[in-house]
Parts: structure tokens; sequence; C-alpha cells
């Protein structure tokens, strides 16, 4: 196994293996603590501009499933992890980590003391990294990660989104299903349920929904097929006067890559459309209609990246678990906390992070708009949050009516 | 939500005695669940059988009753203490099974006690098969097909349907007593019979085999608001088929897609709602089919269990805690998690570790037994370790088990074996044969199997192992072969140089010795052995490999690897947050967390995994060392690798390492830590036998030192200080030979004790009475007489044995605790009933045994515990064996006598005078405590339950009350066996024991009892004017005694035997009595007992009594 450096732009280094494509690749250094999910990390397009650092010791065992992905590719700019799987296992993949990164063009390292770096990232902050098989020299690598540009104001959705818009039909159904116990005394799986876990609404109406696509995973779209939505995903730049064109029930802002200020373009094409019809927004989607809806984002120091984030739920008082991406978030100031009047109507924060009281939810009843800056999708992660998309179709039900 | 207000007074259940399938996991949810309720401000009142546990302490719980779990005993706490709640799911099955029985009787209602975790209906539909199996079908969450039964034909029926093999279930039981696989009609019947028997509710469950499926468990949470959270996923390496107590397991789950694991905790979610476990943890076992991924939920443990005391040990998240919080009504969104004191508690842990847990078995101790692993769970105990990387913690947790093991070393003497290397012709074959079938070595004989390049396919196919785990054992094969082939290497190359080197550098290879050096300095041997090291690799293990003593070893490794180990944190969030509670494990990473302090601080070593005659005791006595010493100000630091005990309780010290207790693993502790001092003598002979090295490394051993534990341990420097103390021992000798052995049991006369030395827990120990006997022995013992020499011991005869506890100062010494045997000397200590105070011996001998224990402790300059066993012939007093050391009694002695011994030895050995303690005297009590041990003997078919010089009790029980009968009785009901009022009573008794057995028989005559004996047992008794009826032997024609069991006539059997034949020919009666659970006895001192027990029983009704009432003077 051949030589790799990490370097991170403060100038501490990992030397490890090389791991994936041969070559040297370069982004901001964020850690996941996902247990699982290796695969729907990689291939979720908010990871663009951003190398993931995997927590969890042993990465690839299962192989890489071609039906777990959550795009067409990995989007991640790199791969670091702490041991690398050679011979995986599992009834649905052999392909190994090495092979799949190696067949996507995607540089990693392994062999690197994750939980070290883990615990410097989160002491000094997500910051730009460099990871190489070809330079080893510790001083080069760290000058070339203090040079690279910063991850704020960038406009990574706008290099992730489709081209041109697209049809999407498939549910999550359409996952191996395999798992029911039909004919052998055991009980099948009940109504109600997908083979994924989530409700699934009596198919009635088909609604319409148009998806924004700023980096969107297809398990958002899956999970609005699932709940009797055709889905038409259109490109991050499209105009609201384009969307009313579609006449769609609904509109879903999609998650994505880096900050919200890159594509602020989209931002008076969402005003345009608050109030309309009704909206859900998603992470990256999320912060964008923050920012349409005139409050600021920042950038948090690490960011929350995992699926074990405990999310109240401020209206239920429950609590979800939930699947987490991001590195900004929506300022919700003291003063908006008890709810915050816009043009469209009166916010209300629904949603709140256990960990660190960052708002995680937003909802309108007069526009119809509800958003969380989680990932109700999950994929990777706990379907707890699931009940979103089921809220969203009764708000856009209920517009209908 | 808040805790509610409307409960003050709380009843706790515990679990009972230690018995296979529930051992200190029990100890460990039942104290965090006193803590938490008692912090909460509830009353908690307590009803554990158990002395040996923590939560039975005074100060645990209010009110403490020390008596047996039955729900006579439970109808009356209700009776006398009213209270509010009833908290079933901290017990174990027993103490669920123990609450259901009285909601089903209505006391629950009648005294007005609501359950709360988890109410009846919710228990019985997780756990009645038929129930659950219907809500499963109600929630859409497949089950195996399954049947149902109450009789044999409805069994018949069911295999019909089924097919073999099927597995068979009694209803109701602990995993102790789960299924079993029947491959064959026969096979079948059998265990139809034995689960309709087991089964509290004669109903057995017949099942489709899921042999070979992939097994998960995730420890789930519930609170009143409905949130739940899953605190870990743990995969089984073990496929189905084997208990998943006998499973090799790992958390988080390895091999699962985030689809296939999000799949099962949707399910466990639906699960815990509709089965209704409103507030609290439940464990639920999934089986995964590796081929499509088709999942079937198998069973739900609506409560704390042992799966659950693991997942808190591997993820810091304290399961029995929260549990007993949320049952008194807080949310997870109200609790603050302990380790980061930021975050909540209402989280999904995230492990950046694996967690490995590796079963401790013990068969050995069961002549008879198979060891193949079943449905059924037979270990005694386990470990846990925890690593950066599978391979690592596996590694760990092999030389955790101290099976004299330091890794993966080979069963078929393949050690040195490289590919292409001859072998011998039948190694594979054996090898492969191996493989077949589930038992303790499998791991072992897979490392051989990868040695010789069996396919990983056909190793995956004979064992179920997920060929992930496979590749991971391989990885450890290639690296040692990587490591044997350098060393072959530069071994052939110094040859050619002519600079030839003995490659054996064993011969005193000291500290840096050249050869080490020279073989290994280059920077590729370097890597490598850093590889190793990384992957897990004990020094130990290295040295065997490389023919390096492990010494030199070390100091190599020391002084040229440069790659110092390093201590993570587990601390529940993959680092996400800091974590504020040093819970450490040692790994080889960039930084040290260890962060140890300045402050004065101690480290106790404790007692490693369970097993046979080294259990909960010796965690009791660590876990109170910590307390003492925090009393005392100093810092506590606890290495232990035991996951279900209270010591390996995050918050029981200040500081806990979860290592592996071998030299380097707790020397790499000090090199970091740099304590005042190491307590070793609380944790059994797992530290005891590290105090050399030890001090040898410059720590200081607390209390008494190591040259003293060596006086008492060595047999001849232990029979020099006897002599100069003008004390008597059993003559004995030792011998290398045959005729030597003939020659020593001559001159001592038989009968004799024997055994290989250097063996504990009485291991292989037999009397022998006759030369003959004594050959067959040393054949069976294959012992290398020249390594091992036998020793032989006098048998003293129908001697009363006495086992001392005392604490000395060095000055001073305290006898606290004189307990006398109820079963006569010979049976091992560990398993005999004793009573405290005696019973029979009279006060001249006990003044002496006094004596001799202080001369005894004196001499030794004990500072801390001794334990001392006495024999007691007529007016002559024996010592047997000095332990200057915490023994087995030590809790039995605290809880009798309300001192706390240990926590005063503890304070001594840190300087303090037993008379600055204010301990200079046992205290007088007016009552009497019996000790009971249990046996395990259900679990192993057709072991013999005679009681002989080898230990084979897993657990103890404590009776306490105003007189011995009722202590005896109450610890005969508390080991499960409820002595009979009246009835008839089976008697064949050994000649010798026939003069002994006419009192007896008269006083069961008096009150009552019909008299049931064999032809020279009834003859005897009649010719002495008893009215008995002849009853045939089993070889003497039908209906015979056996008969009359299984009918279910008798209530009580009395069997003693003297020589092997007879033994085998009874045999029968005794596993009879075993399986209709009818209270036995196989010591003439044992019956003697029982009846003045059901003498007191007939005179005086059941009375409880709290310890701390006992105790307040």
């Amino acid at each position: 196994m051949n030589r790799a450096l990490l370097a991170l732009a403060d100038g501490m280094t990992w030397e490890g293996r090389a791991l994936g494509l041969t070559g040297e690749t370069a982004g901001e250094v964020v850690f996941n603590t996902a247990m699982t999910g290796y695969q729907e990390i990689l291939t979720d397009p908010s990871y663009a501009g951003q190398m993931v650092v995997m927590t969890c010791p042993h990465i690839g065992n299962y192989g890489l499933p071609e039906e777990d992905a959550e795009s067409r590719r990995p989007w991640a700019e790199g791969l670091i992890v702490h041991e690398e799987c050679r011979r995986p296992s599992n009834w649905r993949s052999d392909l190994s980590l090495h092979d799949y990164l190696t067949r996507h063009r995607v540089t990693g390292i392994a062999g690197i003391d994750t939980r070290h770096l883990t615990r410097h990232l989160r002491d000094h902050g997500s910051q730009p990294g460099v990871i190489s098989h070809v330079d080893t020299d510790p001083g080069r690598l760290v000058e070339k990660a203090r040079a690279l540009p910063s991850i704020t104001g960038r406009d990574l959705a706008g290099a992730v989104t489709c081209d041109v818009a697209y049809d999407w039909r498939e549910g999550t159904g359409a996952w191996p299903q395999h798992h029911t116990a039909e004919g052998r005394g055991g009980a099948v799986e009940g109504r109600g349920a997908s083979a994924a876990g989530h409700p699934t609404s009596a198919a009635a109406t088909p609604l319409r929904v148009v998806v924004y696509d700023f980096g969107v995973k297809q398990n958002i779209l899956r999970r609005l097929v699932d709940e009797s939505c055709d889905v038409t995903v259109v490109p991050a730049s499209t105009t609201a006067h384009a969307v009313r064109a579609m006449n769609p029930d609904g509109i879903l802002l999609s998650n994505g890559p880096g900050d919200p200020q890159g594509p602020s373009y989209a931002v008076p094409h969402i005003q345009d459309l608050l109030g309309w019809r009704p909206v859900m927004g998603i992470c990256l989607g999320h912060q964008i209609l923050g920012l349409a809806l005139g409050l600021s984002t920042y950038k948090l120091k690490f960011g929350h990246h995992g699926a074990n984030h405990p999310v109240l739920d401020l209206r239920s008082g429950k609590v979800e678990i939930t699947s987490h991406n991001h590195n900004f978030a929506v300022d919700v100031p003291a003063a908006a906390r008890g709810g915050l009047d816009t043009p469209w109507g009166r916010f209300e924060p629904t949603h709140v992070s256990l960990n660190d009281e960052c708002a995680e939810g937003l909802a309108c009843a007069a526009a119809s708009v509800l958003s969380v800056q989680y990932h109700p999708e999950s994929s990777p992660g706990p379907h707890d949050a699931s009940y979103l998309f089921g809220q969203f179709r009764h708000m856009m039900e209920a517009a209908h009516v | 939500m808040p805790k509610r207000d409307d409960l003050r007074r709380i009843l706790l259940i515990g679990s009972g005695p230690i018995v296979i399938g529930q051992a200190c996991e029990f100890d460990y949810s039942g104290t965090q669940a006193c803590k938490a309720l008692k912090r909460e401000g509830y009353e908690v009142v307590l009803l554990n059988s158990n002395p040996a546990t923590i939560m039975t302490d005074p100060d645990m719980a209010d009110r403490t009753y020390i008596e047996p779990i039955t729900a006579e005993v439970v109808e009356r706490i209700l009776d006398c203490e009213r209270p509010d709640a009833l908290l079933p799911t901290m017990g174990g099955q027993t103490a669920l099974n123990v609450s259901l029985d009285m909601h089903a009787r209505g006391l629950l209602d009648k005294y007005n006690v609501r359950l709360i975790g988890a109410d009846a209906d919710a228990i019985r539909k997780a756990e009645d098969r038929g129930a659950f199996k219907l809500a499963m079908a109600n929630i859409g969450v497949a089950t195996p097909e399954s049947y149902l039964v109450r009789t044999r034909d409805e069994a018949a029926g069911a295999a019909d349907a089924i097919n073999f093999p099927a597995i068979v279930r009694p209803s109701f039981t602990m995993g102790g007593a789960g299924g079993n696989v029947a491959w064959n009609r026969e096979e079948f019947e059998r265990h139809v019979e034995w689960a309709l028997l087991t089964s509290p509710v004669g109903e057995a469950l017949i099942e489709r085999s899921l042999i070979g499926w992939k097994e998960y468990e995730l420890e789930v949470m519930r609170d009143a608001r409905d949130n739940v959270v899953i605190v870990c996923s743990i995969e089984n390496m073990d496929a189905m088929g084997v208990h998943t107590g006998d499973s090799i397991t790992v958390a988080p789950a390895l091999t699962l897609t985030d689809k296939e694991y999000q799949r099962m905790r949707d399910a466990a979610v639906r699960i815990i709602r509709e089965i209704g476990v409103d507030t609290g943890g439940s464990n639920i076992q999934f089986a995964l089919n590796p081929a499509d991924g088709e999942m079937i939920v198998i069973e739900m443990n609506p409560r704390v269990s042992r799966s659950s005391a693991l997942a808190s040990k591997a993820t810091g998240f304290p399961i029995a805690k929260i549990a007993a919080q949320l049952a008194v009504g807080y949310t997870l969104d109200e609790l603050t998690n302990d380790i980061t004191r930021v975050t909540k508690v209402s989280f999904e842990p995230a492990l950046d570790y694996v967690v490995v847990k590796i079963p401790r078995f013990a068969f050995e101790k069961f002549h008879g037994s198979n060891p193949a692993l079943t449905t059924q769970m037979k270990s005694v105990g386990e470990v846990m370790a925890l690593g950066r990387t599978f391979k690592e913690a596996f590694q760990k947790a092999l030389r955790s088990l101290e099976t004299g093991r330091c890794g993966l070393t080979s069963l078929h003497g393949l050690d040195r074996h490289l590919p292409g290397d001859a072998v011998a012709p039948d190694a594979p074959e054996r090898v492969r044969a191996a493989l077949r079938e589930a038992h303790p070595d499998r791991p072992w004989h897979i490392a051989d199997a990868l040695r010789l390049r069996v396919p990983a396919a056909e190793i995956a196919a004979a064992t179920h192992i997920d060929p992930w785990f496979l590749d991971q054992l391989d990885e450890l094969v290639r690296c040692e072969q990587a490591l044997l082939a350098h060393a072959r290497e530069s071994a052939s190359r110094a040859a050619a140089t002519g600079a030839a080197r003995p490659v054996e550098a064993r011969d005193g290879a000291g500290a840096g010795s050249p050869p080490v050096e020279e073989r290994w300095r280059d920077p590729g041997a370097l890597d490598l052995l850093k590889e190793a090291k990384r992957l897990g690799f004990a020094d130990e293990r290295l040295g065997q490999l490389l023919d390096i003593a492990p010494e030199a070893m070390r100091t190599f490794r020391r002084d040229h690897l440069r790659q110092p180990v390093t201590f993570a944190r587990v601390d529940t969030c993959a680092a996400e947050f800091e974590s504020m509670t040093p819970y450490l494990y040692s790994t080889r990473g960039r930084e040290c967390e260890s962060r140890p302090t300045t402050r004065d601080k101690v480290v106790i070593l404790g007692g490693g995994p369970n097993r046979i005659g080294q259990g909960i005791e010796f965690d009791y006595c660590c876990v109170h060392a910590t307390l003492a010493l925090r009393e005392l100000g100093i810092e506590t630091i606890m290495v232990n690798c035991n996951p279900e005990t209270v010591s390996t309780d995050y918050d029981t010290a200040d500081r806990l390492y979860f290592e592996p207790l071998t030299e380097e693993d707790v020397l790499n502790v000090m090199d970091v830590e740099r304590p005042m001092g190491v307590v070793v003598q609380f944790g059994g002979q797992t530290p005891l036998k590290l105090a050399l090295p030890l001090e040898r490394a410059g720590i200081p051993i607390l209390g008494t030192t190591p040259d003293a534990i060596d006086r008492a341990e060595d047999r001849a420097r232990f029979s020099e200080l006897i002599a100069e103390l003008g004390l008597r021992q059993p003559r004995n000798g030792a011998a290398r030979s045959d005729d030597e052995a003939r020659a020593v049991a001559a001159r001592i006369g038989y009968p004799v004790m024997v055994r290989p030395s250097y063996v504990l827990g009485g291991r292989a120990m037999q009397i022998v009475y006759d030369d003959d006997s004594l050959r067959r022995y040393i054949a069976r013992q294959m012992f290398t007489a020249a390594r091992y020499p036998l020793l032989i011991d006098e048998y003293l005869a129908n001697a009363v044995e006495v086992d001392v506890d005392a604490v000395a100062d060095g000055a001073d010494v305290v006898v606290a605790g004189v307990m006398e045997h109820v079963e006569e000397a010979g049976i091992h200590s560990g398993d005999s009933a004793c009573s405290l105070p005696p019973h029979s011996l009279d006060a001249d001998v006990l003044d002496r045994i006094r004596e001799q224990t202080v001369v005894l402790a004196r001499d030794l300059r004990v500072v801390g515990l001794m334990n001392v066993q006495f024999a007691v012939r007529g007016r002559d007093v024996f010592v047997l064996e000095v332990n200057p050391r915490a023994s087995r009694t030590v809790p039995f002695v605290s809880k009798a006598l309300g001192v706390p011994l240990a926590k005063l030895a503890m304070k001594v050995m840190m300087g303090r005078s037993l008379r600055e303690l204010k301990f200079t005297a046992a205290p007088a009590t007016s009552h009497v405590a019996v000790k009971e041990s249990v046996f395990p003997f259900v679990k192993f078919g057709n072991v013999d339950v005679l009681l002989g010089p080898e230990m084979r009790s897993t657990g103890e029980v404590m009776g306490i009350d105003r007189d011995f009968g009722w202590a005896f009785a109450k610890s005969q009901a508390a080991a499960g066996l409820s002595l009979p009022r009246e009835g008839t009573v089976i008697m064949s008794m050994k000649d010798a024991d026939k003069a002994g057995t006419v009192p007896v028989a008269g006083a069961l005559q008096a009150m009552g009892f019909t008299l049931l004996a064999t032809r020279g047992t009834a003859s005897y008794l009649r010719e002495r004017g008893l009215a008995v009826t002849t009853v045939n032997k089993v070889k003497e024609g039908r209906p015979h005694l056996v008969d009359a069991i299984k009918n279910r006539e008798a209530r009580m059997v009395v069997n003693t035997v003297g020589t092997a034949s007879s033994q085998d020919d009874s045999l029968s009666i005794r596993r009879e009595a075993l399986r209709q659970n009818i209270p036995y006895f196989t010591t003439i001192q044992g019956i003697q007992a029982a009846v003045t027990a059901i003498d007191a029983m007939r005179k005086s009704p059941l009375t409880i009594k709290p310890l701390q009432a006992y105790h307040s003077g």
C-alpha cells in the first residue's frame, strides 16, 4: 500500500495509506459520525467541496450496493477513513471501497487516526485540507491547503444541480424487497409502510411537486413518490415564472452543498413562490428559505454530520433522532424565537437541536411552509422524521380544497 | 415530564443468585436503579437473596430484604411495606416472573401497587410466545414459523409441519433455560419433554430453525412521551444456533448496510410500542438471512438484560439508570448525558471503536458434559474489550479470558507454520472436523484453518460466520505469518553469514538482549512489529511466535518501537463532544486522552471474567475498595474487563480503564497513571498473579506483601509456616510418579485427597480410596509429573470445615466471621452451605480457631483481609488453607454481621489502624445467617450433582433469621428448593451414613412424613423401630425409586453414596430429582440441617425482616 498524506490548512498533517484513485485532492474537511451509510454519504451531493472523515473505524464492510446511492456518482472530494475493508461481505455487493473509489475517480486516504483528526476538527473547526498520494511532503501540502479557497460564499449548489429538468417516479419500495416472510407462517410487512419502513399514503390524487435541485438526494424524491407525488426536478437557477408555469401543487427546496449565500440567486424566486403554493425546505433549501425570509445564516464551527442527532419538536414535545449534514445554519435571533412576522405570515420555530440548541425547523401555517435543517429523508440515518413528507402532502391537499 | 410525585415508596426486586444466564449484570442494573431512585428522593425497598451483591449493601436501599424471591415473601413485603410501585424490570427473568405471578394472583391490586417500567400486559405480550407472535403480526414484523404446544402429541404435529432441524423452547424462562435444536425425531421428543417440564407454565414453542442466519440485538429505550432511542446495535459473530450469551458479539453491528440497519431499527421501534414497554429499556433480537436480507424478529426482553449491561459498557449510556428514571416519569430529553455533561440522553450513541465480547466457559468442571454450543446458554462469564478496530478489540478480548492463551495460539501445533511448510497429514482434516461444531475453541480452530489456507468460503459454510469476520481473523494470521517469515529469513541470513546466534533466545534472554535487536532492528522488521501491535498482538504472543522471552520482547518494544500505547475515551459521541468522564481503553493512536491527575491515587485491579470460583464476590470487594478510598479522599482507578459488573460502571471508580488484566496491559495503565499503590488482594486470583510482576516493576503493592502471599500459597513454605507456629495441617506429600504416589498414600493412609499442583478452585481435585483408583486418577489426569507434581493430602473424613474471615492491620487482628460448613470437609468450601455463627461447634474449639487465625495473621504480617480454612475432627483443629486476601465469603460475612469488611480492610491497607477505625471485635449477633450454594447442573446434561472437592457452584444465596432452622430453610427456598412440611421422603444411604440416618428418619417420621427407602437403608431403619416402605433401586426392577420421583410421589430425596460404582448406579436418582426440582440432599449433614429447618418451618410461620433492622442493634 502506498503512502499518502493528509494536510490541513492549520498545519496539521496525518500520514496514511493511499485509497482510491491515485492522485491529489482537496476540500473542506468535515467529520461524520454515522456508523452505517458510507455509500449514501459519498454520493450525497451536499458533500461537494468537502472531504469526509468517517469516525466509524471500519468502512467498506458491506460493499457498495448500487441501489443505495443517493445520486449518480460520489460527490465528496475525498474520503478519510481509519480502516478500509478489502473484502466486503453482503448479499447485494462485493465491491471493495478501493475499487469503487477508483472507478469513480475519488481519492482517499486510509490508516488515519480518525479520532485524533475528529477531535482536532472539533476543537479547531472544519477547514480546508489536501490529500495526496503523490506529494507527501508535509510542508508543501500544508501550503496547498492554505491556498485553498474558503467554502464560504461559493456556489457549490450551482455546480451539482441538474442541467435540465427531469421527472422522477421511483419510490422507496424500489429497494430490494425480499424482506417479507409470506408463506412461512410469519407476518407480512404491514400496510401503510414501504419496504424501507416509511409511512406511505394510500394513493389517491397524485400531487405534482417541483423540486428545486440544489444537490438533491434521491431519497427525497423517493419519499415524495411514496407520498403519491409526481415529481419534477428542476435546476437551481429555475425562475419562479417557470415554476408557476408548471403549476405544481407544492415546491420542495432541496438539500445541497456549501454556503446558502452561494446560490442566493434563488432567493427572489423563492420569495415570489412563497404563499403561492406550499413549500417544504430541507437543509440547504431550509437555509435559502431563511435568507428569503430575511434571516441571516452563519457557519458552524464543525457542523452537524451524523445520524444520531436528537431534535425536539417544539409543538409536540417529542424528540426525533435525525440525520444531519450541514455546516451552515439559519440564525434565528432570540427575538424571533417566539415567532417571526414576515410578509407571508408568521413563521414559528418548530424544531431545535437538543445537542446545541441550533434552530432546526421553521413553519408558517398561513403560507403553508414547513422547513427543516436536517434530513427527514434520512438515507443514511433513522426514519423518525419521515412523517414530515406526510405533513407536506397534507399541506398540499389542504391547499387544494 | 418531570418525575412522578404520586409515588413515594418503590419496591425493587433483584435477580437472586448468580446462575448461568443471570449473573452480576443484574447487580449492576439493580445498583444503578437503587442509586437513581434514591437520588430522586424515593424510598427504595429491595428484595434480593444474593448477599454478594452491591445492591444489597445496607446503604443502597432504604430497606433491604435478603430473603428468598418467592411469591410468599413478596406478598409479605407488600403487606408490611405497602409500596406504591413495583419496578420489575431490573432483576432479570426472576423478578419479572415473580412480579407477573403477583399480578396474576391479584395481589398487586389487593395492595394497590402499580407496576412501573413495564406493566403486566406488556410483560405477558413479550414473554408469552403466542401473544408475541400475534403482536408482531399486527405490526407487520415477521416471526419464525412456530407452534405453541402443551402436550407431546401437539408437539409431534408441529414437527410434521416444520421439519428438522427444529428449535424447542420452554415458555417463560430466561436465557439460562432456553431452547434446544432437534435434528431428528428422537432428539425432538427428548427436548419437548424437557421443555414442557422446565416451563413454569408447562408450555413449549416448536419453531422453524434459523440456524446459520446472522443474529443481531438492538437495545431500545422508550419514555412516557413515546420517544424511542436505540442505544446500541450488537452483532453476533456466531450465527443463529448459538445462544447469544454463548456467542462472540460485537458492537456496533459491523456488516449491515444502512438500509438493513434502519429496517431493523424501524421494526424495533414498532415492536417496543406494540408490546407497550412504556418507560424503560428492552432488548430485541433479530435474525437476518445472509442470502437475501430477509429479517425475522426472534424475541424481546421487556427489561434490562445481560445485553443491556454490555451495551451500557460498550457505549457509556447507562441503560439501567436511565430506565429507572424513565420509570418514574422523566423523559429522555430531560436527562443529561453523564459523559458529555452538555448533551441529553435522548440521542443514539455513536461509536468510533469496536467492542468485542467473548464468553467464558467452564465445561471442564462438568465431567460428562458436551462442550457444544447450542441455543441453551452454558457460559459462566464474559469479557469485553475495546479497540479502534475489530482485530485489536478481539485480541484484547482473547487475552482477557485468562484461559492461558495470549492470542490465537494454535491448537494443532501450527504456530510456526508458514504456507508451503509440511504439516502432519491429518492436520487439515482434524482442523476441518473441529470447525463443524460450535464450541468454545472455535476461533482458535478457525485461525488454524486459515493457517492451512482452508478457503474462507469453506470456513464460512462450516461455521456460518460472516466472511467479514473471517477476513479479519485472516489478517491476524497473515500478520503472524509475515513475522514468522521475517524471523526465518533473518535466522537463515545469520546462519549464512556464520554469525550463527541461537534462534532460541528464550534461555534467559534478558532485557534488550542482542539477538532480538539484531534480528528486528531494521526498519522493515520494526514496521512489521508496529503493525502487529496495531492489530492488538500481545508482547507475550509476539514472544511466543518469535521465540523471544516476554520480558525481552517488552523491553525491545519499549526501547525501539516508538509507538506508545495511547488511551482513548468512551464518549458516546465519536468525539463530537468533549468527554468529561475518564472511561478509557488502550489503543495505538496519535494522542493519549487519559489526562491523569496529580492527586493521590490508587489502582484497583478487578477480577476479570466471572468463572466458577471467582465471581461477583470479588467484584463486590473491589467496589468496596473504591468506596473506602473515596472516603479517604484518594482517587480510585479501576482496571477490569468484565462488562457485567458494578466495578466497570463508569461512576464506580473515579477513572475506569476497560483493559485485560495481563502484565502488559496493566503496566501500560501504571505507566500513565503512576499511582501511589495498587490493590491486588480484592479481585481473586487474577490480580494476585500480577503481584510479583507489578512489584518487580516498582509499583507498590498495598497491604499484605507479595512475599507473605507466596508464603501462604507455596506449599512447602506453607508447611514450614504451620510447623513453626506449632499448628497442625493434614498430613501431605507430593509425588512425581505412580510409585511415589502410592508410597505417599500409604504413608498418609487412605482415603486421600489428590490434585495436580497449581490448580485453582479445586480443579481436578478428588478423594481417592485405594491404590487402584489412585492409578486411574493419575492416568486420567495425564499430568506430567515432572512439571506439575501430584499433591496428596490426608482426607479428614467426618471432619467439620470452618471458614474464617479476618482483618488485620499488621498489629491487631479482628476475627470477623467464623462460618461452620454444613457439609463435611472434602466438599469444596465454595460449594458448601455454611452458617454464621457456627451451629454445632463448642466454644473451646471456636476459641482455638480464633487464636490460630490471629497467630497466622500476625506471623504473615497480614495487612488487609485474610481467610483461613480449618477442619475440625473431634477436638482436633487442622489448618487447611490460608489466603491472605479477600475471600468468597467476605460479602456474606459483611451482610451477616453488618460490618463492611472490605472497606475496613482497604482503609487498613492505606495505613489506618483497626483501633482508629473503631473495629476491634466482631459484633455479637442474635441471628443466624446461612449461605447456600447454587449449581448449574440443570444446564449440563447427565452431569452428576454429587458434591466433591472440585467447586462447581456459580452463585450463592443467604437465608437470615433468628435461628438456624429458619435461616437454613430460607437459604434452600432462595436457592429454588422449597422444603416440604409434609409428604413422602425417599432415602438411599451409604453404609457409613446409616447410623446417622436413624435420628433424621425418626424426626421426619415424628413430623408425619412417610418414609420410602431402598432395601438396605429400609431394613436398617426398620430394625431400629422406624416404619419404612421399601422401594426398588433402579437395577432391582420396577417400579423403582426413579419412577417414584418421576411420578412426583416424593417431596424430598436423600441419597448419599460412597464408592464410584454406587455413584454410577444412583446417578439417575439425583438427575431425576434435579429435573423435577425436588429438594435433594447428598450428604448426611445436609439432610440433618434440612430436618432442623423443616421442624422450624412447622413450628413457626415465615417472618421477614430488613437487613437494616438486624443491624440497628
